[in-house]
């Protein structure tokens, strides 16, 4: 079967839409069965996304996470790894972001803090993915279960590390105290007011910057470096990169930081940006759903961000309907990513299969 | 001191039950070639399809029938994502875990709306302990007495079916035609194939009991150790019982011991809470709790023995087309 007769645009625009739709179907039968009317859901769902300046700045405030973490499941993806440990990776990453803030935002200014805190973020994340991947290359443990494991870790130090240090003296509440101002994240409603934007009081930051510096940043190193040229062919066959004299090992450890890096600034966004304070659970299933982000992307930096306002509009709409009708939970997102995960990931091959053929049958005819 | 111990045995057996099964189905599962990290969304869906069966039809065990089916029925997709469509079994995995995530509580908020919880079940509609014959008469015999009426008695029948599972999944694994051929699918599915048996078929059936057990395991969650669904209410038992899985190195008793490990551990940090032990102080119940995760990313280092899954784990099988 020659690849080369199918049109690009079927695998690129055919394919995943066809996918998403049948997620969606699914997912309105679903809301179907607990008689509620699917078409009145979907426009609440789209007004509540895009139809007002605060909800579209909420919805690039959560695709801004989700950007994060399609782009460090996706770069895993390019090596032939599966990260699932990005809920952790993320975790830890806030924490590096945390404890940058808690110890620097008395004495610096902003300018300081926030470069020092996007390290932060990185090294930390990356710091939690390098022992998975280094067992991965070096002693050959399966990173999935590895990554897994390293989420649960993740999790415990965290309820350790704030409930008995970092917690607020006298507070019950688990978080760290309030940042200084000078360890908040610019808002964009501030940068924006002056031009006439009024957002209202979304959390959007400047993390979505940052978020899409970072696409630029993984194209460019993915598509248009050496290493980048042996990370896909890591990927796409181990044992021909094996004898190109690649060194897998290394590359996959290098993989696996860059993945942990891009999760971890997750933590800049949430701590940074919005929360303003370290506290429990702030990763809230970001890690997770940058799977079924970076699977509807195709792994690939402009399908990675439309992808991701597709699912912070799901967010942010999915509030907007439980507002409107209440039968209806927030967690119906949660189905729809799950579905779009089985239907253009675990079931990728039912359409793509009958579609290719069909067009390379077109082709000969 | 000893009644401390027996006590906490005791604990280690609830907590365990639920392990055992899961792992069982996991191993069902892998020894067959499939990867399942699913196992969390199935023993999910089953703790909430058990609890409303038990909720609106008053019967534990018509529960434990609608856990078992919405367990199966889950599974079945796995297979038909792995099986049929030769998609990624890890991909596949996280899509059903993240699907009945979302799924359990849009139904019971909207069924119940008790927020994301199934009402409270009581009588007939919970599995309750069960007192074995004369362990009341035995109970002030000094040590048998207190091992026979408070650490084997007094369980649940989901508790005691799960420790049968042991011996039943090593005689059908290790013992009977199914079993043998179970493993070659595992190992060598081209071989299996060779001899005319269907590989997808030997897979499904796997696949088939995988689902049963955690169904079980979930009903036992909701209608038996707890008095209803509770929102996310598995909490990690599905990953716990892969860890135990690879830590038992896919063998049925190795397994077990595992799940009791692992088991003893949860009994022992709920113990330790706020304890203070002579010369090291509190010991953080964290610290207990990741033990098991931290082991198995040990023994998956290679640290303490090694585990070498099934050779054929996680690959589609594609039959040769003449």
């Amino acid at each position: 079967m020659s690849q080369a007769k199918v049109p690009a645009w079927v695998n690129l625009a055919l394919i995943p839409f066809l996918n998403i739709l049948l997620a969606f179907v699914v997912s309105g039968l679903v809301i179907l069965a607990i008689g509620e009317d699917p078409i009145e859901a979907a426009s609440f769902l789209i007004y509540g996304a895009f139809g007002y300046n605060e909800g579209i700045a909420y919805t690039l405030y959560y695709a801004t996470n989700l950007i994060f973490t399609g782009l460090a499941v996706s770069v895993a993806f390019k090596g032939g790894l599966f990260n699932i440990g990005g809920e952790g990776q993320a975790y830890i990453g806030g924490l590096g972001v945390g404890l940058v803030c808690l110890s620097l935002d008395h004495t610096m200014p902003l300018y300081i803090i926030a470069p020092l805190a996007i390290l932060g973020a990185a090294a930390f994340g990356a710091a939690w993915a390098y022992v998975p991947a280094y067992l991965q290359a070096r002693r050959g443990s399966h990173i999935v279960i590895t990554t897994i494991m390293f989420n649960f870790i993740a999790s415990s130090l965290m309820v350790y590390l704030i409930v008995n240090w970092l917690k607020e003296e006298g507070r019950m509440a688990a978080n760290s105290r309030t940042f200084e101002e000078s360890a908040w994240l610019p808002h964009l409603s501030d940068i924006l007011a002056p031009l006439g934007i009024d957002i209202g009081y979304a959390p959007l930051n400047l993390a979505f910057v940052l978020a899409l510096v970072c696409c630029v940043l993984v194209w460019a190193l993915l598509w248009h470096t050496r290493w980048g040229y042996q990370l896909r062919t890591l990927g796409t066959n181990p044992t021909a990169a094996k004898y190109a004299g690649i060194d897998t090992a290394k590359v996959t450890i290098w993989a696996m930081l860059i993945s942990g890096g891009l999760a971890g600034f997750v933590g800049v966004n949430e701590i940074m940006g919005a929360n303003h304070s370290l506290l429990l659970n702030f990763t809230a299933g970001y890690g997770f759903a940058g799977i079924a982000v970076s699977l509807m992307g195709r792994n690939h930096p402009i399908g990675i961000i439309m992808a991701a306002i597709l699912f912070g509009a799901l967010y942010q709409g999915g509030s907007e309907l439980a507002f409107e009708i209440p039968t209806i939970t927030p967690e119906i997102v949660i189905v729809i990513q799950g579905l779009v995960i089985l239907f253009s990931g675990a079931l990728e091959h039912m359409f793509k299969d009958r579609i290719e053929g069909f067009f390379i049958r077109r082709a000969v005819a | 001191m000893f009644e401390t111990l027996i006590l906490m045995l005791d604990a280690t057996m609830r907590v365990s039950a639920p392990l055992i099964l899961a792992a069982l189905a996991g191993l069902y599962a892998e020894r067959s070639g499939i990867v399942d990290i699913g196992l969390e969304g199935k023993i999910l869906g089953s703790a909430f399809a058990a609890a409303a069966g038990a909720a609106v039809y008053g019967s534990a065990w018509i529960g434990l029938g609608f856990g078992v089916l919405a367990s199966v029925f889950l599974a079945m997709i796995h297979g038909f994502a792995c099986i049929t469509h030769r998609g990624d079994h890890i991909v596949s995995g996280v899509a059903i875990n993240t699907i009945v995530a979302g799924l359990t509580v849009t139904l019971s908020m909207n069924w119940f709306s008790m927020g994301g919880q199934t009402p409270t079940l009581s009588g007939d509609a919970r599995f309750l302990s069960v007192t074995l014959p004369f362990a009341d008469a035995l109970a002030d015999v000094p040590v048998i007495g207190l091992i026979y009426s408070e650490l084997l008695s007094g369980h649940n029948i989901l508790v005691y079916l799960a420790f049968l599972m042991v011996p039943a999944t090593y005689w059908a694994i290790y013992k009977t035609r199914f079993g043998l051929r179970l493993r070659a699918v595992g190992e060598n599915p081209h071989a299996v194939d060779t001899a005319g048996i269907s590989v997808a078929f030997v897979r499904y059936r796997a696949l088939i009991i995988c689902g049963i057990l955690c169904g079980i395991a979930g009903a036992y969650l909701s209608t038996a150790h707890n008095a209803g669904f509770l929102k996310d209410m598995s909490a990690g038992k599905g990953y716990m019982a892969l860890a135990a899985l690879i830590f038992g190195k896919w063998r049925p008793v190795p397994v077990l011991f595992a799940c009791l490990l692992f088991g003893f551990l949860d009994a022992l940090a709920i113990r330790m809470q706020g304890v203070e032990i002579a010369g090291i102080g509190e010991v953080p119940v964290q610290a207990i709790e990741v033990l098991p995760y931290v082991l198995t990313v040990l023994l998956l280092a290679g640290f303490i023995g090694k585990a070498v899954g099934p050779k054929a784990i996680g690959r589609p099988y594609v039959k040769e087309r003449a």
